[in-house]
């Protein structure tokens, strides 16, 4: 698939990244000849200098036969003119990051359709909804809806093993009254899918796959107090945190913020008017004490600086501030939070990036691979992936159990008209079901290659 | 480094080096020759060898950064010449390995330069090698191997850039291997005109493969001992609009074939080329006239010559050696120019000349007004600051090498004019020079030193310096 896209920052780079390994052909567009020269020498794409809103330069990058177009540059105006400018060359996908909060609103889908964007993104609201997610499930480091809303993968460390180790995850299934499937284990960095008679140990690093409703019961089986967050300290009062509050004071919750810039805390303080404003520095800890750090449930550490947000989630996690989460956007300190022992880390240009490869996906899909959606999970380490049951599919109608399924893979739902079935052995597939799969380390383009 | 990826990136050029070696196997086979075997033998043992060494090597690591690349280009053309030179010893027909390994650069830089004194005993399938070594060299080994192999690294604009001449290297489409298939596709079409033309004017198969081959990669090894000379004007006058068109950056091509004919014709490096071969065939041919005393011969000579020349092809049709020391400056001035980059020509291509001169003359104008701020632009766009330092950078070390390189040759005793011709022919990839090493003469002469010397010259002309130039600094293998 041929994808043009304008601007190339943090975000477009993430996506860059992702893009390329499903070998699409990629055009950059910017206006920065260093970015582009970084960009040619990083990656094996066609990088052009110029203005991404130009029609003679979206021509010369190849809009005529482009199959999507992604604009992604800080100016929201720009970015519409771009995709708008690609639409008439012909593209026929546009996605167009959009962040200011006046053009989010109803009235915004009829200047989409009239523009011809066919997705607005904005990656601070899709994080701010990822941390809201994360947050209502405290106990899970990270939290995965997929294309049928109520179904999620959570991903959670067992820290206290005592009610599931030892018991074969069959017999687990069977003393849980509901229904949920563990997919994931991550044990000294090596991923396992695992099968029935595999054992939880303390450490382990699992994921659950279960519907929306459920998950809180099942978790509270894996030994995870239900408690949901009550009361949470955001540091930094960005356009993250702008979203997260309201987000958060809509569940009534109560949220205090915290930021240095005496300007900004008093425009929150006007937009928002349940949260509580907090005109102070987030490293001194002696503030964070007084507002009432060690009898919060959740601390968020959203400030522009990731060495900043390390140290006071350091700090909060050593006050035993049950949930912390942290925004890290720098690749190396990405690296590193694992070995901080941080909790739940948060990387704007990541979401975003998932985001706009699943839809490249889906785009694709259309075309050749039949991969629906895919998802990366556990840090990319595993993936989840969307296939659609072809009529041209061999296997339809007969148990899972009787199917051989290749070792690495687990189906892990199957969608049928709107409902979502966690799958046991006898469960078949059906012609129009959408299934699940995980993998561990390798995409799978098809499902015929893994089930035969 | 990644000297692991580096290994098996030659290796795996060894390999299709030893399977391209069919095209001279099938034609010893269709001549029923005994260098048959030769190319067998050579074929199944480069084969096997490379292959069992690339199965104790596991690429774990795909990271590639520039010098990876430089470094993977300029071992690669080495151990292809070294490979390539094997046939020929072989077959007994040049005994000497330090011959055939210059016989075997001068192929694949696309030089010409022969050391054979009767080029027409030797066998036919021999001869294929060497000409089809000029059509494997001239678009470049590895941009081939990018073609038709599934992806080696996930950099190969570094490999790319290493081994496509030119200032700056730029790709046609988002993928390096789409470029390098383009690339070849439009080599491969142009080099069929030329030869379906060559039989159209009476050649047999086999001559109009060897010469369609020798223009496209602006080789020049003939299959005659007098080269053109012996064939009928029609054939020259193909050779000489085959070899020039060979000599236009291919990028071009593929703008024609996107039918952006404005885009072509505004190229001010296309008009300089052009203007700069009428130029010089009018000179030419008002300065040799005499010698001729016709004047559709004289013309036919002056283009032939100036277009062998300018593309650093080496054809020759007549023995220029003779003319007057007018045409002879003109023709050894051409030597330096080069074509177009992004073509196969070699030399110091046309495009880093304009841009040095701009460069210069903008430096010219800041001594008389220091306060005069000037951008250079180039076709239409601006030169940043780093490419135009580094044309500036790559003609000093152009000239420092040529020096060096003319010094070494020297000590073989020869006159200034053949030496310093020998180096100029060879560093440019050319062929003929002049005096004794003149387009009737040839380069045996030389003793065994100055040959690999010479073959030295070849390939930091093909490789355009860089890549060669690294093996020889230590820093280049020091652990970071």
């Amino acid at each position: 698939m041929k994808v043009i896209i304008s601007g190339c920052g943090k975000i477009g780079s993430a996506i860059l990244k992702s893009l390329i390994k499903e070998e699409h052909e990629i055009v950059v567009v910017d206006t920065d000849p260093k970015v582009i020269e970084s960009i040619t020498n990083r990656f094996d794409v066609l990088a052009i200098c110029g203005n991404g809103a130009s029609y003679d330069v979206l021509e010369e990058a190849g809009a005529k036969t482009a199959d999507l177009f992604i604009s992604l540059t800080s100016s929201d105006e720009f970015n519409m003119l771009s995709c708008f400018v690609a639409k008439k060359l012909g593209v026929p996908y546009t996605v167009a990051r959009i962040r200011s909060s006046e053009y989010n609103n109803d009235g915004f889908s009829y200047i989409k359709n009239e523009l011809g964007i066919n997705v607005a993104v904005n990656p601070e609201l899709l994080t701010a909804q990822h941390i809201f997610n994360v947050l209502n499930l405290p106990s899970a480091t990270s939290v995965e809806t997929f294309s049928a809303n109520d179904i999620e993968m959570i991903e959670v460390i067992v820290k206290d093993a005592t009610k599931v180790e030892g018991v074969p995850l069959y017999e687990l299934r069977k003393k849980i009254p509901y229904k949920f499937l563990v997919c994931l284990v991550e044990r000294d960095d090596k991923v396992y899918i695992p099968n029935g008679s595999f054992t939880i140990q303390a450490g382990d690093k699992v994921g659950i796959f279960a519907s929306k409703a459920d998950a809180p019961e099942v978790l509270k089986f894996f030994g995870f107090n239900k408690k949901t967050v009550k009361s949470v300290i955001i540091v930094g009062a960005s356009k993250i945190a702008y979203y997260l509050s309201k987000l958060l004071t809509n569940a009534k919750s109560s949220v205090k913020i915290i930021d240095k810039d005496e300007q900004k805390c008093l425009k929150f303080s006007e937009e928002l008017n349940k949260a509580t404003l907090v005109h102070g520095n987030g490293m001194n800890q002696e503030l964070l004490i007084e507002e009432g750090i060690l009898n919060v449930d959740a601390f968020v550490a959203l400030t522009g600086k990731d060495e900043e947000n390390v140290l006071m989630s350091i700090f909060a996690k050593n006050k035993n501030v049950p949930k912390t989460i942290t925004k890290i956007n720098i690749e190396e300190i990405l690296n590193l939070a694992d070995e901080l022992g941080l909790d739940t880390i948060i990387s704007s240009k990541y979401l975003v990036a998932d985001l706009i490869v699943g839809y490249a996906r889906a785009l694709e899909s259309s075309k050749k691979s039949k991969i629906e959606t895919l998802y990366s999970l556990f840090g990319g380490l595993a993936e989840a992936s969307e296939f659609k049951i072809l009529p041209d599919f061999k296997h339809t109608n007969v148990p899972l159990k009787e199917l051989n399924i290749n070792g690495e893979t687990l189906v892990a739902g199957i969608i049928r008209n709107r409902e979502t079935i966690i799958p046991c052995g006898e469960d078949v597939f059906r012609i129009g079901d959408k299934v699940i799969i995980i993998t561990a380390g390798k995409t799978v383009y098809d499902l015929s290659d893994v089930i035969g | 480094m990644n000297y692991k990826l580096i290994v098996s990136t030659v290796l795996k050029v060894i390999k299709i080096e030893a399977v391209l070696m069919l095209v001279p196997l099938i034609t010893a086979l269709a001549y029923r020759e005994d260098c048959f075997y030769s190319f067998l033998i050579t074929m199944v043992v480069a084969f096997t060898i490379a292959h069992v060494i690339s199965k104790f090597i596991k690429e774990d690591d795909k990271y590639f950064y520039s010098k990876d690349g430089l470094i993977t280009v300029a071992l690669t053309w080495i151990a292809v010449s070294l490979v390539g030179a094997v046939p020929f010893v072989i077959s007994g027909e040049i005994p000497s390995f330090i011959d055939a390994f210059f016989e075997t650069v001068s192929g694949f830089t696309t030089t010409g330069a022969s050391i054979l004194s009767d080029v027409e005993s030797m066998s036919k399938g021999l001869l294929m090698w060497r000409s089809f070594s000029h059509f494997i060299g001239g678009m470049g080994v590895l941009v081939f191997i990018m073609a038709i192999t599934r992806k080696t690294t996930d950099r190969p604009i570094h490999i790319l850039r290493a081994e496509m001449p030119g200032p700056v290297v730029s790709k046609l489409v988002p993928k390096a291997k789409d470029t390098a298939k383009i690339l070849y596709l439009i080599y491969i079409a142009i080099t069929l005109i030329v030869a379906v033309c060559l039989l159209f004017g009476g050649m047999n198969l086999f001559e109009s493969l060897t010469h369609a081959f020798g223009t496209a990669g602006t080789g020049g090894f003939g299959i005659k001992n007098d080269s053109i000379a012996g064939y009928s004007p029609y054939i020259q006058w193909v050779l000489a609009v085959g070899m020039l068109s060979f000599g236009v950056n291919f990028n071009l091509y593929y703008l024609l074939l996107l039918k952006k004919v404005g885009v072509v014709l505004k190229s001010t490096e296309l008009r300089t080329y052009l203007i700069i071969v009428l130029a010089s065939v009018a000179v030419i041919t008002f300065n040799i006239y005499p010698l001729y005393n016709n004047f559709s011969n004289a013309i036919r000579a002056a283009s032939f010559q100036t277009s062998s020349i300018i593309t650093t092809t080496g054809y020759a049709t007549a023995d220029f050696n003779a003319w007057p020391s007018l045409s002879k400056m003109i023709l050894f001035t051409l030597m330096f120019l080069g074509g177009c980059a992004g073509s196969t020509a070699g030399g110091l291509k046309l495009s880093r000349i304009m841009i040095a001169t701009k460069k210069s003359k903008a430096e010219l104008k800041k001594l008389l007004y220091p306060n005069t701020v000037s951008v250079i632009k180039f076709e239409g766009e601006k030169i940043e600051e780093r490419v135009s330092n580094g044309v500036g950078t790559y003609v000093c070390i152009y000239f420092i090498c040529f020096a060096i390189l003319t010094l070494l040759v020297s000590l073989s005793g020869f006159s200034f004019e053949t030496n310093v011709s020998a180096v100029t022919a060879c560093f440019n990839n050319i062929g003929p020079g002049f005096d004794l090493v003149g387009p009737t003469a040839n380069y045996s002469i030389y003793d065994g030193f100055t040959k690999i010397v010479l073959s030295i010259a070849m390939l930091l002309g093909r490789l355009e310096i860089y890549p060669l130039l690294l093996i020889f600094i230590p820093t280049t293998w020091k652990k970071r």
